[in-house]
């Protein structure tokens, strides 16, 4: 293996640095503190290693090692249970909480990115072995990592969908019928306090999202999907809640003759542009997406009129 | 949250204005307080949705129930 070793060390090095790159804080707020950093940096530098090897280990015709591959698949497929569960747990003490689809989509994301450190990794050691044996150091390592911010850039060329790109996002008017709450003509709840009419009065944002065709009707109809909705306009426009007043708590309600969908919550602060650029940027989760326009029985329907991609 | 066919909305308590004592019957669950006015109606209805972490709802015949979701 002695003439590999530069070649794995340089490749598992820039796997590892691959897997830094696309370990975002985002607007999932995970992971923002250094023990997640560092529990995904690491498994992705496992990852990465794994990766270096398989080549080597082949040429070699140590067949063995090559097995290894299958038991990290093993392993990180662990990583999407300890996820799953970790924030489950987390997600009981969430004034919104995230629902377990966005849960199960977000854990499903951070398994799929050792397996794109791993698919990387297995590109620039063959680059490596098929192109660049022999050449100087300095060259290889200029080359492999012009290769691995191609291959960043490749990675992030596939963006998530989200809702803006199967809705359209309007404000609606929040407005009372006796203790009823409505956006437009959409019903939320009835809300028996008339110190919280008040507050919703005064307060309180609603939206109006319109599916862009049968597809993303059927997907916004998801509850999961919903409550993962709610849960980031509340994570990141504040949410005037505490746990004592669930009527406070934020919600998204569908018109089930026309299948609209409305949003009505008391963001912390109070700026429209702001909660129609969060649901506007909200994921569609993997798990709550639908396609009924793919099948025959959901183009003979009337409400079927094409379908926007 | 919104969450899938459970039995989990429970009505803990109903409170009534005295003129509409007749519209409750005994039997179902928590307890029922009677008040003198909707002011008071809608204090004790407050206190019992802060202490019980229930929400307010309004029947609209002079009943007001907490409801935990």
């Amino acid at each position: 293996m002695r003439p590999y070793f530069f070649g794995i060390v340089l490749t598992a090095s820039l796997g590892g640095i691959l897997r830094l790159l696309i370990l975002r804080s985002d607007y999932r707020q995970y992971p923002t503190y250094p023990h997640g950093y560092i529990s995904h940096l690491s498994m992705g530098f496992i990852a990465a290693a794994l990766g270096a090897v398989a080549w080597p280990a082949l040429l070699e015709a140590e067949y063995v090692a090559v097995t290894f591959l299958a038991m990290a698949a093993q392993q990180f497929r662990e990583i999407r249970n300890l996820e799953r569960e970790s924030l489950a747990s987390l997600d009981l003490y969430e004034l919104v909480p995230r629902g377990r689809p966005y849960i199960e989509g977000i854990a499903r994301t951070f398994e799929a990115r050792n397996y794109i450190i791993i698919a990387s990794t297995l590109v620039l050691s063959a680059i490596d072995l098929a192109l660049l044996r022999g050449t100087s150091y300095p060259l290889r390592i200029g080359i492999l990592g012009a290769v691995t911010v191609l291959l960043y850039f490749l990675i992030n060329s596939f963006p998530d969908k989200r809702v803006a790109d199967i809705a359209h996002v309007r404000l609606g008017k929040v407005h009372f019928q006796g203790p009823n709450v409505f956006v437009d003509d959409l019903h939320f709840m009835n809300v028996g306090l008339a110190e919280a009419k008040e507050v919703y009065l005064e307060k309180a944002l609603g939206l109006i999202i319109e599916p862009k065709d049968i597809d993303a009707a059927a997907t916004l109809a998801n509850p999961g999907q919903r409550q993962a909705i709610v849960h980031l306009c509340a994570k990141l426009l504040g949410i005037y809640k505490d746990v004592d007043t669930p009527e406070f708590s934020p919600l998204m309600r569908r018109d089930i003759k026309s299948g609209r969908l409305g949003v009505l919550i008391i963001p912390g602060s109070g700026d429209p542009q702001a909660l129609i650029a969060a649901v506007k940027r909200a994921p569609v989760l993997e798990g709550a997406a639908a396609k009924p326009s793919k099948s025959y029985a959901g183009r003979e329907r009337d409400d079927y009129h094409g379908t926007t991609g | 949250m919104i969450t899938m066919a459970r039995l989990d909305k429970l009505i803990l308590a109903t409170v009534a204005l005295e003129e509409a004592r007749q519209y409750v019957a005994a039997g179902g669950s928590g307890p029922v307080y009677i008040a003198r006015d909707t002011e008071e109606q809608q204090r004790i209805a407050m206190y019992l949705s802060r202490i019980t972490e229930g929400m307010v709802h309004d029947l609209e015949n002079g009943i007001l129930i907490i409801v935990r979701h």
